[in-house]
């Protein structure tokens, strides 16, 4: 268990994928009931009639989307028809909209500087003072919903329901420490976020130097996850670990978590991460076992700088490798569906797990048995370039029959990688590194080794399937010739 | 003084005072009120304080012998002189003097105290180019949904303090051994010490400690520059709380630095260190934001420059106290209102920079020996740079150019100046249109301009009795622009229709300062708007903008198309 996670995370992945995939994406793709056609352009239309929602109008006939430059008018305020509400920057121009309603705006949904897509509801239009809390009510739910890049709502319930200022009450952290009446200093994005997210400043514990409110603790008080700009990792070109996760988090008996550690962040998953969450845990149900084997790579080495300026990479001389013995191993492609048959796969599809962006991915490497070294690179390639861009299809990160995962770049000599829902075995390859090795007539001599272990489902695959297999893979390695042919 | 000033320049922010080659150089209005009304102050500590910069402090100990000895010959110039023009200062108005000079067969000194290049090239101009770069660069690589949109993608941008730092330096010394060799191949002599007057044609310089050598000359051109003003209260360590000589050296990027002064300065620094991850709060006298703009242009600035950032700002009020952290406590910044004097606010930031303008840079000059009396620190001058004595009379052979005069403190406005002193010496009667030189503000997008503002050319035709006429065009609708993915932007022009003369153009978008020139070269050339709206311009280039600027102004069929417009405005 050197470092389970890993191999966690790698596994799971590709088929996390594909469950997700099915779903429809959740983008903020809200329905605009029953909006006015395009061709009458700054109009306001109704929908209701005693609370109207104000569109983001078209102001041209190219304008998909409008930003909001200023609102003229603030919440409150009280309406006549014709009366510039606020200015919109379309495509071309900034341009005054006027309502064509009396009444008072009760909410303003898309703050200034925002932007919404034509037909939008950008702002609610009260016809009495009485209608202003469910307006604005409708305003929050509408604000909540559409908020893109905000995590499911976890703990803030406040926008939603309650109709006055939508700001629960902040938990009686105790109130700043007495230090006399001091006034509150809080940094200028500090004080932007607290205003886009109605914070009540007065309200936040400020923990930044001096005691001043920053950003982050807006952050924290709106139950934002802090938005690190920075973080992003380098895209990847060969495997990389993930994040580290909590790794015994998922197993461990949900009964005894200790209450987080003063100052820790809360970051929920993202849909990917769910995902490898939920196949991790599935795994479990699945009896597995592990074979190791040691592999002389001396041959291999050399034929890569042979073949490293034709654009050919480690990914996919191993890939090549694992498939042609596969090829020569069926029982270890097959997979276990119902606990109760073989499945055997026609096809030797090579999953190789990559790390994007604080995520994972295992993009196929398909009939790697059947293509030549050279398109197969050529192949990884543009797997690895759409992976990067977001763009692989599904059966180009979910076919694969048996995955490969390498953390030898990393220096680690073995690992134990966790197999993945619905496939028969993955390898796990460390570090190609010089050992001291007596051959039959006692002679020594200094060899290039790389440790292999593989993971299987024993349901399917026994000991001396692995076993067998591991030997074709290293004969096929220590012979590498055979890889390009 | 005020209205000389603003009479003097005549340009959209002519009462303030800024470079826009320098970030440096910049005075906001409101802070210029009072630094007019604090010149006096600016003017006493001026020379007292900065003695490393441009000039070194005439000291008055060891030297005096010698300058009441010289002061004996005062009525009578010498016959013969060492050289036909002696510069005092090297910097960007001196250097440009100092070429022209050559090239009309002049023999050229040039005194200079401090380093080669002045204010522009060592403090101003030059190095905040370097940092502006490295801002512009960092802004496009943390703007996720721009690279998105040009189907790019990039890891974490990160930067090194003290790498970008060191780009600016050297950007820095390249540019100073650049001008220097310039002058030295073109047989300019460089005379090195402190520059003082002694007497008609007549200049005394040397080191502090050193004996001084005397040399004359023709004419003489006073070329001495400015410095960062600090108005009263404020207390710069140069640690937390700096100027701009101090903050061009990025010794730190703070979380949160105040800028006192929302001009050309502080609006260049705010887009670097806002590009650097610092939050920013800008302290401003006058009721508005960036008060030396077109108030459109103005108004979409900060729509762009300053609203989206992680900025704040406090307007009308005056910093009348600022101490810098020490003893664990933060910069503190004292308010007040600026109408009525109340206190108003306190401020505890991490640093706070002073762009409140620029002083002139006089003191120790001798120009009491020539009967001259600075204004506020300034060299009068008449229109043609001359320099005028207490009582109102020219200074024979003594010339005053850059920001010394206060005239249009920017860079490339002193060099001009020194060019038409050359060529009135030269024998050209030569007077250079101030309202035709163009200015600056190198954030992204950048914003340029050119003569009058909106509300100035008004007033000017309210009092004159002619119609105004405004084009304005967009970025969005230009095919380069939006290629760049920059299409936020805005040209205005502002023009007679009577007889299609250019009043005024303001630019504010991508590559704004590179784009004026077309604007400024027509009102230097005095070419109409029905004359040059036919010139053809590349496609797709963003000078399209302007193309497309010309043609949208509706100048009336009678105004005849040939001729200039006007004589160039003395100014």
């Amino acid at each position: 268990m050197a470092s389970p996670f890993l191999s966690n995370t790698i596994i799971s992945f590709s088929s996390s994928l594909s469950s997700s995939s099915s779903l429809p994406r959740l983008a903020p793709s809200i329905p605009f009931s029953a909006i006015r056609s395009k061709s009458t352009p700054r109009r306001i239309l109704t929908v209701r009639s005693k609370i109207r929602e104000i569109f983001m109008p078209a102001l041209s006939s190219t304008m998909t989307e409008g930003k909001i430059v200023s609102w003229v008018k603030s919440e409150g305020d009280v309406l006549s028809k014709g009366e510039s509400v606020v200015v919109v920057e379309s495509d071309k121009a900034d341009m005054d909209v006027e309502t064509f309603y009396d009444g008072i705006l009760a909410a303003i949904v898309v703050g200034e500087g925002e932007t919404a897509p034509v037909g939008a509801a950008i702002g609610i239009l009260a016809e009495t003072e009485d209608e202003i809390a469910e307006a604005k009510a409708k305003a929050a739910s509408k604000s909540g919903a559409s908020t893109p890049s905000a995590p499911p709502p976890a703990p803030t319930p406040a926008a939603a329901s309650t109709p006055a200022p939508p700001k629960s009450t902040p938990a009686p952290a105790a109130p700043t420490v007495a230090e006399g009446p001091r006034k509150t200093v809080a940094t200028p994005y500090a004080k932007k976020l607290a205003k886009q997210h109605k914070v009540d400043i007065e309200s936040v514990v400020g923990t930044g130097p001096y005691g001043r409110i920053t950003p982050e603790d807006i952050e924290a008080a709106a139950g934002l996850s802090p938005s690190k700009k920075n973080v992003g990792l380098a895209v990847v070109v060969e495997t990389k670990p993930a994040a580290p996760a909590k790794a015994p988090a998922a197993s461990a008996a949900p009964s005894s978590l200790p209450p987080p550690v003063p100052g820790s962040t809360v970051v929920p998953f993202t849909t990917m991460q769910s995902a490898v969450s939920k196949n991790m845990v599935e795994s479990l149900s699945v009896p597995t076992f592990r074979v190791g084997y040691p592999v002389t790579t001396d041959a291999l080495d050399a034929l890569y700088e042979k073949v490293k300026p034709k654009g050919v990479t480690m990914t996919a001389l191993l890939a090549k490798a694992a498939a042609m013995a596969l090829a020569q191993h069926p029982v270890v492609n097959s997979s276990c569906k119902d606990g109760k048959s073989f499945t055997y796969n026609s096809n030797i599809n090579i999953a190789v797990a990559v790390a994007i962006n604080g995520g994972l991915i295992t993009p196929v490497l398909q009939d790697a048995d059947k293509l030549d070294l050279y398109l197969l690179s050529q192949k990884w390639k543009e797997l690895v370039e759409k992976a990067r861009a977001k763009q692989l299809q599904p059966q180009e990160y979910n076919s694969g029959t048996f995955t490969l995962s390498n953390l030898g770049m990393f220096g680690v000599d073995r690992f134990d990688a966790i197999l993945p829902p619905g496939q028969g075995a993955i390898m796990a390859v460390g570090a190609s590194k010089p050992t001291v090795v007596a051959d039959a007539d006692g002679f020594f001599s200094v060899k290039n080794k790389m440790l292999v272990n593989v993971t299987a489902d024993h349901r399917i695959i026994y000991g001396a399937d692995l076993a067998a297999f591991l030997q074709t893979f290293s004969k096929i390695v220590e012979n590498a010739e055979s890889l390009t042919l | 003084m005020h209205s000389i000033c603003f009479q003097a320049t005549g340009v959209p922010g002519s009462n303030y005072i800024f470079d826009s080659c320098s970030p440096a150089l910049a005075i906001s209005k409101p802070i210029n009120l009072r630094f007019c009304g604090l010149r006096k102050e600016a003017f006493g500590f001026s020379g007292l304080t900065h003695s490393s910069s441009g000039r070194v402090h005439f000291s008055s100990r060891g030297h005096s012998k010698k300058v009441s000895a010289s002061a004996e010959s005062n009525g009578s110039p010498p016959k013969s002189f060492d050289y036909d023009l002696i510069i005092i200062g090297a910097g960007v108005g001196g250097h440009g003097a100092a070429l022209h000079a050559v090239e009309k067969g002049l023999k050229t000194a040039i005194i200079e105290g401090d380093v080669v290049g002045g204010t522009c090239v060592n403090r101003g101009c030059v190095p905040s180019k370097a940092l502006l770069a490295v801002s512009g660069k960092m802004r496009e690589l943390q703007s996720e949904h721009h690279m998105k949109a040009l189907g790019l993608q990039v890891s974490a941008a990160g930067y090194d303090r003290q790498g970008v730092a060191d780009h600016a330096n050297n950007l820095a010394s390249k540019i100073q051994s650049n001008l220097t060799n310039s002058m030295k191949a073109l047989g300019v002599d460089i005379l090195t010490g402190v520059g003082t007057i002694v007497g008609p044609q007549k200049v005394k310089y040397g080191k502090v400690g050193f004996p001084d050598n005397i040399v004359t000359a023709k004419n003489i051109i006073i070329a001495t520059g400015s410095v960062p003003f600090v108005p009263k209260g404020i207390e710069v360590d140069g640690k937390t709380v700096i100027t701009s000589d101090h903050a061009l050296k990025l010794e730190s990027v703070p979380d949160w630095i105040a800028i006192v002064g929302s001009g050309y300065i502080g609006l260049e620094f705010s887009d670097v260190y806002t590009a650097l991850g610092s939050e920013v709060t800008f302290i401003e006298a006058l009721d508005q934001l960036m008060p030396g703009f077109d108030p459109e242009i103005g108004k979409l600035a900060q729509r762009v420059l300053i609203n989206p950032r992680k900025i704040d700002y406090h307007t009308g009020v005056f910093a009348t106290k600022i101490t810098p952290a020490k003893d664990g406590k933060p910069v503190i910044i004292e308010l007040i209102d600026a109408k009525t004097k109340e206190p108003k606010d306190t401020l505890e930031v991490d640093a706070a920079l002073i762009a409140t303008g620029r002083a002139p840079f006089t003191n120790g000059l001798g120009l009491e020996n020539v009967n001259v009396v600075t204004q506020r620190g300034f060299v009068p001058v008449d229109e043609r740079l001359r320099v005028i004595d207490t009582n109102g009379n020219l200074v024979p052979h003594l010339y005053c150019i850059g920001d010394a005069n206060g005239k249009m403190m920017l860079a490339h406005a002193a060099s001009a100046q020194g060019i038409s002193v050359v060529e009135q010496v030269t024998g050209q009667g030569h007077v250079l249109n101030h309202l035709s030189i163009p200015a600056a503000c190198f954030t992204h997008p950048e914003i340029s301009m050119v003569g009058l503002t909106e509300p100035q050319a008004r007033e000017k035709a309210q009092k004159e009795g002619f119609e105004v006429g405004v084009a304005k065009t967009s970025f969005k609708a230009n095919t380069k622009a939006l290629a760049e993915n920059e299409g936020e932007g805005l040209a205005k022009l502002i023009y007679r229709p009577d007889n299609g003369e250019i009043l005024g153009v303001h630019i504010f978008g991508l590559h704004a300062a590179d784009l004026i020139h077309e604007a400024s070269n027509a009102i230097a050339l005095g070419t109409r708007i029905q004359d040059i709206k036919f010139a053809v311009h590349a496609h797709p280039t963003l000078s399209e903008v302007l193309d497309e600027l010309f043609k949208s102004a509706k100048v009336k069929a009678a105004a005849s198309s040939h001729g200039p417009v006007s004589e160039p405005v003395a100014v």
